[in-house]
């Protein structure tokens, strides 16, 4: 085996997005197709059929929230309008060079930004229904062959089912290795941090030659088996960390004052039910029968709260506080986001039905409320600690 | 005998709780934070020192928003898992719902035999915290403590901005029309009790010990208020502005 410096390898992959700006662009000059999404119901085995890079959108910073509010209303969600400002800035390579940008009728104000969008850029929305009954499932299926017949149309390649085949087991391939790796998270004394697998998910999306990630997804798992790593030591208390639970929004712009402060006062975040962990990597696409409907029936079945009602989600945590142990569930929302906020009742009630702590942490992407945030963690974190 | 020392650095005022071998309290105090909490974290140990108490052999815990600035203290905890404790510790009972109206923020804290089961708090706004009603003070130039006593005989007024800088041009307002003093300080006293009354209801109150800590524990108008509208009793006393502190010196007896 060839051993690997695991702290590099972690650094290397929390760097990702940044140091993929450039590839990016080569793979533009190769004439590449380029499809950016901002949203985890993107069938993105699409793109890999027709030789694309799809590559995620959604941004994490402050940086361009003020240029977004000039058009957009300032009681709207960070996410949105941090991604709208990208866009509309320029200042996202990523955004700069798609040559298409899809969108899906998740929320809103997500829903409503792309009309604004679409004055400035080639933007494709797909329908989104709003739960997995029968005709929602049809409509689906529907939008997600349309989805594919533009793709073919603007790139000029026709996804064969050979193709589609290859891409199916590529992406389930990449989803495998990251739900593996994830899945370490379930001993009692982990090989990783949940800021580690953090990176590894989120810098993941960023590495456009999948078969490679694939490999090194699982030199990665084979090298944190063999080394036996004792991860406890960062973690403050002597005794066991409180394994977390982390739900709800997307984290990715709230990442840095949630999750290593959870990490570095007692607590361990053993799993990501949100869109940045599970619902992005559990569930393959299966093989047998229609392809289109495998892969529609696989991301139908994301437990979004914008799916009404989400019994999917709720039978998500229910499994995930068995399996990974859990001690305690940290919900995060961003500011106005309407369907998380609402949804949040159930989750609490789940939490006591497993007589698990709960704590809903609403926070955006400014540091203004660090203090806060870190506070309440704190006190999250004694009630298991002491 | 061994010393426990708890030291709370709130946003207005630094308390300190000395506790003995058999939990009773040796000694408080308590002074105003101040500018800098490291400069009021030296005073109070100087303080400590000066009335008797070994500091250099006691252990301690600090709390509050200034918790870290405390270079001597053993072990920071923060203010919700002491408040729950020290509250616990003053008012007896193994089920209390402790609202802690501080300075800056009001936390709703379900205490369960002293340790948290659940907690709120209120985000960045000051509505339904000490600092609002300071404010509002100051623009009927009255103290704190005598505008709620005054709130006692108003009635009929209401001002209906939560936001502190928009609730206090409402009273400007009420002052220029004439409305009498007694009658805008009952609508600030109303108003910080509905809005810690918005907090308090979400978690459960059913069959709990209600109580009230922190720097308004005296201002008994404003305790009443907040039971009258919670429809049951809620209690507080003297004592209470030292939960947090009590609680700290209670942590640092498990050290
Ligand atoms: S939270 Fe819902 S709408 Fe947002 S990216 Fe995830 S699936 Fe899409
Ligand atoms: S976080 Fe909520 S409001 Fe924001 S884009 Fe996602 S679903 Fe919409």
């Amino acid at each position: 085996m060839n051993n690997l410096n695991l702290p590099e390898v972690f650094e290397t992959f929390s760097e990702q997005r940044k140091n993929s700006f450039i590839k990016v662009r080569e793979y533009r000059d190769k004439g590449t197709p380029i499809v950016g999404a901002y949203c985890t119901y993107f069938p993105k085995e699409l793109v890999t059929a027709i030789g694309g890079v799809a590559v995620s959108l959604c941004a994490t910073s402050d940086e361009t929230i003020g240029s977004a509010e000039e058009e957009l209303p300032k009681n709207l969600c960070p996410l949105i309008k941090s991604s709208y400002g990208f866009a509309k800035t320029d200042k996202c390579p990523y955004f700069y060079f798609s040559d298409l940008v899809v969108g899906e009728t998740t929320c809103d104000g997500k829903k409503k930004m792309y009309e604004y969008m679409r004055r400035f850029k080639d933007v494709h929305v797909m329908q989104l229904p709003q739960n997995q009954e029968e005709e929602s499932f049809k409509l689906w299926v529907s939008e997600i062959k349309k989805m594919a017949a533009r793709l073919e149309d603007k790139f000029r390649v026709k996804i064969t089912e050979d193709r589609l085949i290859s891409a199916i087991k590529l992406e389930n391939a990449v989803r495998e290795e990251l739900m593996e790796i994830s899945e370490l998270m379930k001993e009692d004394s982990p090989v990783l941090t949940g800021t580690e697998l953090f990176n590894i998910l989120k810098g993941s999306e960023y590495r456009f030659d999948k078969e490679e990630l694939v490999e090194e997804l699982k030199r990665i798992k084979e090298n944190l088996i063999e080394q036996s790593r004792v991860i406890t030591d960062g973690l403050k208390s002597s005794s066991r960390p409180m394994r977390i639970l982390l739900t709800g929004c997307p984290i990715g712009g709230v990442f840095d004052k949630v999750v290593p402060v959870i990490e570095s006062n007692g607590g361990l975040v053993v799993a990501y039910e949100n869109c940045n962990g599970m619902k992005n990597i559990a569930n393959p696409v299966l093989l047998e029968g229609d392809l289109y409907e495998n892969i529609a029936r696989r991301y139908l079945d994301i437990g979004c709260s914008v799916m009404s009602p989400n019994k999917n989600r709720m039978d998500s945590i229910d499994s995930l506080i068995e399996e990974y142990k859990v001690d305690g569930i940290m919900e995060i929302l961003l500011p106005m986001c309407h369907t998380y906020s609402v949804e949040s009742g159930f989750i609490r009630a789940a939490a006591k039905n497993h007589k698990l702590p709960f704590i809903s942490i609403t926070t955006d992407y400014s540091s203004a409320d660090s203090e806060q945030v870190k506070l309440r963690i704190s006190a999250f974190t004694e009630i298991f600690n002491g | 005998m061994s010393t426990y020392i708890g030291i709370d650095i709130g946003s207005t005022c630094a308390k300190a709780a000395v506790l003995g071998d058999n939990k009773e309290i040796v000694c408080k105090i308590i002074r105003p934070t101040g500018w800098s909490s490291i400069k009021v974290a030296e005073d109070i140990i100087a303080e400590l020192k000066e009335a008797g108490v070994a500091v250099d052999t006691a252990k301690i815990v600090a709390t509050g928003y200034g918790r870290v600035n405390v270079p001597y203290a053993d072990k920071t905890v923060t203010e919700i898992s002491c408040h729950a404790l020290g509250a616990t510790y003053i008012f007896g009972g193994e089920n209390l719902l402790v609202i802690d109206i501080g300075g800056q923020d009001t936390k709703i804290i379900e205490a369960v035999d002293g340790n948290v089961a659940d907690f709120l708090m209120n985000d960045k706004c000051s509505a339904g915290t000490g600092r609002f009603l300071e404010v509002m003070a100051n623009t009927l130039s009255m103290e704190p403590r005598d505008m709620c006593e005054l709130a006692r005989h108003g009635a009929d007024t209401t001002i209906s901005s939560l936001c502190t800088v928009f609730a206090e041009s409402e009273v400007i307002g009420l002052i220029g029309r004439g409305e009498h003093k007694e009658n805008i300080a009952y609508a600030i006293i109303e108003s910080i009790a509905d809005k810690v009354i918005s907090q308090a209801t979400h978690m459960p109150i059913v069959n709990k010990r209600i109580v009230v800590t922190g720097g308004l524990c005296d201002y008994d108008y404003l305790i009443e208020a907040i039971g009258r509208k919670l429809g049951t009793d809620v209690i507080s006393n003297e004592d209470a502005r030292y939960a947090g502190a009590i609680g700290a010196a209670l942590f640092a007896m498990r050290l």
